[in-house]
């Protein structure tokens, strides 16, 4: 039944195209919002799902090897949430009806690929749909075809191919003693031979590959320069869910089911991680591009999830876990706030903004409230993610690398405050003297998304619970 | 095995005078050369179904493609090549010696790896295994297909409209 | 005979190593963008290598084309869409030269 989440995304483009086009150019747009409201009413209570309907029929016709755990549900949760707010941004910010079709078809492709990444259990299968999400992901930054996000989508190519390579060669080397691509026959081989040298480099290849396509700090040369200069409703995606799924689900779904956490690998990406939490907020602290200083924040926050999976006990990985989530959300709602912003003022470099919070208030708060929970401000949700994560750390007796993500803290608290204050606090500008606020489309997903923010932080011991816990319940520890 | 080394010293030589020559029409070119060779070696192993496709999408399509946007875009006066041909050798100039000496180096260490291979698989087929087994893969193909079909929409058919 | 096929391993993967090294000089010395583009399909050409004779020493010949297939198709994608952004810069730039795409620094 999980192939009618690749399935779905995937008929509806054909269909839209081949038959219906001069009709779906209106509707497709609704049709889309319907999937992601579909994505995640599913994601939340996967035992709604009709049974009887024709595309279960359907997707019973195909043979795919698919596998949902609690991880799963939680992608697949945000892959919902950032597709609806992405749908809302690109009605409120593509205005010509033909680009807004092909936009809407080439999201719904990627979002097909985002959810074949998330379920499938096959290690070429996993390869061939990061690469249907990347070539998404290339056009999709491309899309307005200036200079900037032309060099950002050039970039992203390269580097995300050199990626696909490392670890289609690591697939290879991995197949000498596997036989099979699939998890489980990789995984049950591995127990005899994980020490041999070879394997060894495979699966560092395969760990290096998966970091670049994460943006992690020695390899993250792509992601600032593609984040900046790709559309308003592209950057939300690809910050929100793209390298998210494509680099830390993927990161977390190998090490924790097919190559198992072995300390070698432990240390690799406990020290990746603290290495991208400080250098990324250093660099975060020296922009004056709006966009540009949250890519390296995306950056530095992706460090704190690879450095509770690094910790490798079951409260690490339910705080990674828990982070993705989190970071999803208030990055997501960052960045729709960029967007508001440079819709509204025509403009993205900090020094020509100040004093927006006046004359944009929704937008002012909201981006507070996504920044302390940034911060790990408590009780926003940020702040428990972060917390697990440290004490996850301190208990697994690496206190260097708590003492770092303590310290990484302060720093994202000092520029997300420099930007506050660039922003939105102060004087404001003579010449933004007219600006309003941004339209429906912008607020309606910065309300969802701080809500969301605001409410999984109140309710964390309800989640903790029922949500977290469990999540981390599958590993055995 | 004679035979082989003989063919894969042929490719890295290819792959070589892709990289290297001066002309990037000629890199292209040397390009399809290189996938000739890889076809041939291909075949060679007992993959013949991979060599066609190899030939065919490789040697063919992706040459073609090559060739195809390089002389849109028609690079550089006279004057530059000249210029640029001496940048070039310069910055080029170290890859044969490290490429000699690396493949001198690791051929002459033996290195045994104690590996324990899986046992030989059951289904011989590449057609049944490619239908029956990986259906997610030639789904996935399928989607990928539709999205570089966009992606020439996008583009390529609306650069012609900013042109005009 | 198992030892025996794995004996074969060495020499091919020498020659995969000579590829990708050349590929990767080639991405990081060159000054054009599609000699960038033209280093990325060397790179391709050896990971194909290595997953043929790969299949071809376990005896999995079958899976490994079937691997080598979808891969084969997934290269002409993303090459065509890569082209379509050089294209792209091109029209924008009138040049091919890789310090066009130098001014954003990471």
């Amino acid at each position: 039944m999980y192939s009618a989440l690749i399935l779905k995304p995937f008929f509806c483009v054909l269909i839209m195209n081949m038959f219906l086009k001069g009709w779906a150019k209106k509707t497709a747009l609704w049709v889309a919002l319907l999937l992601s409201v579909a994505q995640i009413i599913f994601a939340i209570f996967p035992e709604t799902y009709h049974q009887s309907s024709f595309i279960y029929v359907i997707s019973n016709f195909f043979k795919f090897d698919l596998a949902a755990d609690n991880i799963t549900r939680v992608l697949l949760l945000c892959i919902g949430i950032v597709f609806f707010v992405t749908i809302i941004l690109a009605k409120q910010m593509i205005k010509d009806d033909d680009r807004r079709f092909n936009f809407i078809n080439l999201l719904l492709i990627i979002v097909s690929g985002l959810n074949g990444v998330v379920l499938v259990t096959d290690i070429f299968s996993l390869y061939v749909f990061l690469e249907i999400v990347a070539v998404g992901s290339f056009v999709l930054i491309a899309f307005n075809k200036e200079m900037l996000a032309l060099e950002g989508a050039f970039k992203y190519i390269i580097l995300s191919s050199v990626a696909s390579i490392m670890m289609l060669t690591a697939i290879a080397l991995l197949l000498l003693v596997s036989g099979s691509t699939s998890f489980s026959a990789i995984s049950a081989s591995l127990l005899y031979s994980t020490y041999n040298p070879l394997i060894m480099i495979a699966m560092i290849t395969f760990i290096c590959g998966l970091f670049i396509k994460a943006g992690l700090m020695p390899f993250h040369g792509w992601l600032p320069d593609a984040y900046t200069a790709a559309p308003g409703p592209v950057s939300v995606l690809l910050a929100g869910v793209v390298t998210k799924t494509v680099g830390v689900y993927t990161l977390m779904r190998i090490v924790i089911s097919v190559f198992g956490l072995y300390l070698p690998i432990q240390k690799i990406l406990m020290f990746v991680g603290a290495s991208s939490i400080i250098f990324a907020a250093l660099a975060a602290l020296g922009q004056t591009d709006f966009k540009r200083m949250l890519s390296f924040s995306s950056i530095s926050q992706v460090g704190y999830i690879v450095l509770g999976l690094g910790c490798g006990t079951t409260l690490g990985i339910a705080g990674a876990l828990f982070h993705l989530f989190n970071h999803t959300i208030f990055k997501s709602l960052l960045f729709v706030n960029a967007a508001t912003v440079e819709a509204q003022a025509g403009t993205r470099d900090m020094q020509k903004l100040g004093g927006l919070s006046a004359k944009m208030p929704i937008t002012g708060f909201s981006s507070v409230l996504a920044s302390l929970s940034a911060a790990g401000i408590p009780p926003l949700a940020g702040f428990w993610s972060k917390l697990i994560i440290v004490i996850a750390l301190w208990l697994s007796g690496n206190y260097i690398y708590a003492i770092i993500a303590v310290m990484g803290s302060v720093l994202t608290l000092a520029y997300f405050l420099s930007l506050q204050r660039m922003v939105f606090f102060g004087k404001l500008r003579e010449d933004l003297m007219n600006i309003k606020e941004g339209g429906l489309g912008f607020m309606i997903p910065t309300v969802l998304l701080a809500v969301i923010t605001v409410g999984a932080g109140l309710a964390f011991p309800y989640l903790l619970n029922t949500f977290i816990l469990p999540v981390s319940s599958i590993f055995g520890g | 095995m004679f035979l082989n080394i003989i063919i894969l010293v042929a490719l890295v030589l290819a792959s070589l005078w892709t990289v290297m020559t001066r002309s990037l029409l000629r890199s292209g070119i040397g390009l399809a050369l290189t996938s000739v060779i890889l076809a041939i070696i291909m075949f060679r192993l007992a993959s013949p179904l991979a060599a066609v496709f190899e030939l065919s999408v490789c040697a063919g399509l992706i040459s073609v493609l090559f060739v195809s946007v390089i002389s849109l875009t028609q690079p550089y006066s006279q004057k530059e090549i000249i210029e640029r041909m001496k940048l070039m050798l310069v910055r080029f100039r170290l890859l044969p010696f490290i490429i000699l000496g690396l493949g001198l180096i690791l051929l002459l260490i033996k290195v045994n790896f104690d590996l324990i291979l899986p046992i030989p698989e059951t289904e011989r087929n590449v057609r049944n295994l490619l239908w029956n087994f990986r259906q997610l893969d030639l789904f996935g193909q399928i989607i990928i297909l539709l999205a570089g079909a966009f992606a020439v929409v996008i583009l390529f058919k609306e650069m012609r409209k900013n042109v005009r | 005979m198992y030892a025996e096929s794995l004996q074969l391993l060495w020499p091919f993967l020498v020659f995969v190593l000579m590829l990708l090294v050349i590929g990767i000089y080639c991405l990081f010395a060159t000054l054009n963008l599609i000699r960038a583009l033209i280093g990325v399909e060397i790179l391709i050409k050896a990971v194909t290598l290595l997953l043929i004779v790969v299949g071809y020493i376990t005896d999995h010949v079958a899976l490994t084309q079937a691997l080598v297939i979808t891969l084969i198709v997934i290269e002409a994608v993303v090459m065509a869409v890569s082209v379509g952004v050089v294209l792209g810069i091109h029209t924008h730039k009138n040049s091919l030269d890789i310090r066009n795409i130098r001014n954003m620094k990471g």
